[in-house]
Order: C-alpha cells, then sequence, then structure tokens
C-alpha cells in the first residue's frame, strides 16, 4: 500500500513525466514558457486543476455512463479550471494578464484529461490524487526548467533576477521561435539519456479524438 | 461595403494569417501541427477541415456569447460554455456532412473528431470574444486562423517530406529535429511582424 502510493506519486516526475517522456501538453510549454515565473505559476495552475478533476473523476467513476465519460470529464475539467481563473483574476491580476488565454485553455490541455481517462477513470481517489500531485509536479517542474532556460538565455535574468547584466542576450530565446528551438534541443538530450528515440505523437493517440467516436485518421 | 470594413478585413485576416500564425507564434494547435504533418495530403485535408471548423467555431460562439452569456451576465461561464456548444455543433455538421455529402465527409470526416476540442478551436472563440469581434469579423477572423494553421501545417509537411529522406543525427531523430525544423519557420513568419508592423 504505501509502496504503491508512493511509485504512483513519483512515477510523474521522471519515469513518466508528461512533457518530457509522455509529450502530452504541447501548447502551454511552448507558449507560457518566456519567463521562469509565468512557466511556474501555470505548472501551478495546472497541478491544481490536474488533482481536483483526478479527484472528483476518481470518486464519479462508476456514476458516468461509459458512453458520455469524455464530455463528463470535460466539464468537470471546465469547472475547476473556471474557478481558477476567477481567483486568479481577484488576487493575481498581474499574472492573468500575462498568462491570458493559456488559463482557460487548461480545459483543453491534453495531461490533464490524458489522466482523467488513463488514471483516474480506473483508480480510487487516494492513488488518483497522488498520480496528479506527481504529475502535476513533473510538469511543472519541465516548464519551469523550460522557462528557466529561455529566460537565462534571452534576457540573462532568472525569476526576474538579473544575472549578466553588460552582455546583450540573443532576444530570438524569449520570442516565438526560442520555444520550439529550446524544446527540440531538450528533446533530443532527453533521447540521448535514455536511448531511446522520441516519436512524434499521431493524433489518434490523443485522449480528445474519441470524444464523439473511434475513429481513425489515415495518417 | 466601404473603404473602411474593406481595411479592417485586411488587418484581421493578413495579422491572423501571417503575423500572428495561430501555431507558430501563439501555439494553438501544435499537436494536429506535429501530428497530421507526416505526409502532405493528410496536412491539406486537416488544414482544410480547421478553417472548416473553426469559422463555425468562432460564428456559434459569437452567437452564444451575445445572446446567451452576456444577456444572462454568466460571462464567467464562457470557456464551459463554448467548449459544449463547439463539440455539440461540430458532431451536429459531422451527421448532417455523413448524410447530405459524402465524398465531403471523406476527405474532412475523419479529421473532424480529431479537433473539435482542440486548444486551437476554443483558443479562436477565446480570442474573437476577447477582441470584441461582431459576428462578422469574427467569421473572418476565424476563417484567416484557420487558413494560418493550413498554411503553417502544409509548409511543415513538406519540409517533414524531405527530412524524412536525410541522415539526422541519431538522437534527434523523431520529435526533437521536427521541433527545430518548426524554430527555423516560425523565425521565417517572424519577418512578416517587420512587413505589417
Amino acid at each position: 500500500m504505501k509502496n504503491r502510493s508512493l511509485q504512483e506519486f513519483s512515477k510523474g516526475i521522471l519515469k513518466e513525466n508528461p512533457t518530457f517522456i509522455l509529450v502530452l501538453g504541447m501548447c502551454p510549454t511552448l507558449a507560457v514558457s518566456t519567463t521562469a515565473e509565468n512557466s511556474f505559476m501555470m505548472g501551478l495552475a495546472a497541478t491544481i486543476v490536474l488533482v481536483l478533476s483526478n479527484v472528483i473523476i476518481s470518486l464519479l467513476r462508476k456514476l458516468i455512463p461509459e458512453k458520455v465519460r469524455i464530455p463528463a470529464y470535460i466539464t468537470v475539467i471546465a469547472g475547476f479550471v473556471t474557478i481558477v481563473q476567477l481567483l486568479m483574476k481577484a488576487y493575481l491580476p498581474e499574472l492573468n494578464k500575462a498568462l491570458g488565454i493559456y488559463i482557460p485553455l487548461i480545459v483543453v490541455n491534453c495531461i490533464i484529461l490524458a489522466r482523467a481517462e488513463a488514471f483516474a477513470a480506473k483508480n480510487n481517489p487516494w492513488y488518483s490524487l497522488l498520480d496528479g500531485l506527481g504529475m502535476g509536479l513533473g510538469f511543472t517542474l519541465a516548464i519551469t526548467l523550460i522557462g528557466i532556460i529561455r529566460e537565462f538565455l534571452g534576457s540573462g535574468a532568472v525569476f526576474g533576477l538579473q544575472i549578466i547584466k553588460n552582455i546583450p542576450m540573443p532576444s530570438v530565446f524569449v520570442m516565438p521561435a526560442g520555444a520550439f528551438l529550446v524544446l527540440g534541443m531538450l528533446m533530443a538530450l532527453i533521447s540521448a539519456l535514455t536511448h531511446k528515440k522520441t516519436e512524434i505523437k499521431d493524433c489518434s493517440e490523443c485522449p480528445m479524438q474519441c470524444l464523439p467516436k473511434k475513429e481513425k485518421g489515415d495518417n | 461595403m466601404n473603404g473602411d470594413t474593406f481595411k479592417l478585413i485586411i488587418y484581421i485576416s493578413f495579422g491572423t494569417i501571417l503575423m500572428n500564425n495561430f501555431v507558430l507564434t501563439n501555439f494553438l494547435g501544435i499537436c494536429p501541427f506535429l501530428g497530421v504533418s507526416k505526409k502532405l495530403n493528410s496536412a491539406v485535408g486537416m488544414g482544410l477541415a480547421v478553417i472548416f471548423v473553426m469559422t463555425i467555431a468562432s460564428i456559434v460562439t459569437n452567437l452564444t456569447n451575445r445572446y446567451l452569456l452576456v444577456p444572462n451576465g454568466l460571462e464567467y461561464l464562457q470557456t464551459l460554455a463554448f467548449i459544449l456548444v463547439i463539440a455539440g455543433f461540430v458532431q451536429l455538421i459531422e451527421l448532417f456532412m455523413k448524410k447530405v455529402t459524402p465524398p465531403l465527409y471523406k476527405t474532412l470526416g475523419i479529421y473532424l473528431p480529431l479537433i473539435t476540442t482542440n486548444c486551437a478551436i476554443l483558443g479562436v472563440a477565446l480570442l474573437s470574444v476577447q477582441n470584441e469581434y461582431n459576428l462578422w469579423q469574427s467569421a473572418i477572423y476565424g476563417a484567416s486562423a484557420g487558413i494560418g494553421f493550413l498554411l503553417a501545417t502544409v509548409i511543415f509537411a513538406g519540409i517533414r517530406e524531405r527530412l524524412d529522406l536525410n541522415d539526422v543525427p541519431k538522437y534527434f531523430k523523431g520529435l526533437p529535429i521536427a521541433l527545430i525544423t518548426a524554430a527555423f519557420l516560425s523565425m521565417a513568419f517572424l519577418g512578416f511582424k517587420g512587413i505589417f508592423g
């Protein structure tokens, strides 16, 4: 029991890291990682939604009919996202402005729906809570790492603290192109460390695609 | 149509297709961008389906927002309402298409389930509300966002078809090289900012 709990929690951090190993939720990872602070807060917001929705979906897993499960999950997730969004608007208005539409877009973040579908729908609330925490932490660490690299290379600062002052830094790293470049390099590094080829996910693996019905694209 | 409307149309469409390209600048719809760009054919099919869904989604959500949410003071339910309305509407169209125009369904239909609740589609809806577009402006915005997606994905698919024939370093194979390719494509699109900005 204790071992299993620890395992469910820790798998999301390294072994099944949602960003680097499972390659889920690319959109927010690339979009908000311009500074370390934005990335960290985005990770935190996603973690809160992930933990709460995992627990609720796990509690409701026997009540939700198989056929309408995805719309039901999306409704639960959207409810929590709205709560987080309203809280952020009230207490952290500046951050809310910086993250913009990427906060409401947590609803369609693949990590959250994928965990609901693959884990919370099959396991009890305690394990789902730990799974959500671990996956959320893994996502937060990954996105913060990308944020730190981009902020440092692009402006010479880390978490807003200026480290390099007199040398002009290549600002391309805080631009959209830098996000693709940094993530590509990190993925290659991960691939070298794990000796595995990072495949591009086919759209048929996306949890979203089972919303109306299961049909495979010809890709 | 007077000169100002025409100017606005040009401004919205070029701005959305080239300057603020949905995929390469806003990072919306990265999953289908990477997932369906292996072959040029499927990239074109997906792109057309995205244009179609984005235009419809942005019209439908604009109406939902104006006639359902705002009069009742329910703006905070935007995210939830939009996602349900989009998913429901797209499914309705899918059924309609299957019945009425089977050839069209064959080309676009298979991509529809993949994109109904995609972040790019919800993104279009949320951004057009945020920009306070009226009905026809949001329709143009949706269509342009879709065209921008088509453009980026088709160019990317073309590059990736060539990339398959090249000798890529072992650990860069697959996703890493695709992301680095996207980085250069994004840099190229950055150039458009200079033209219109």
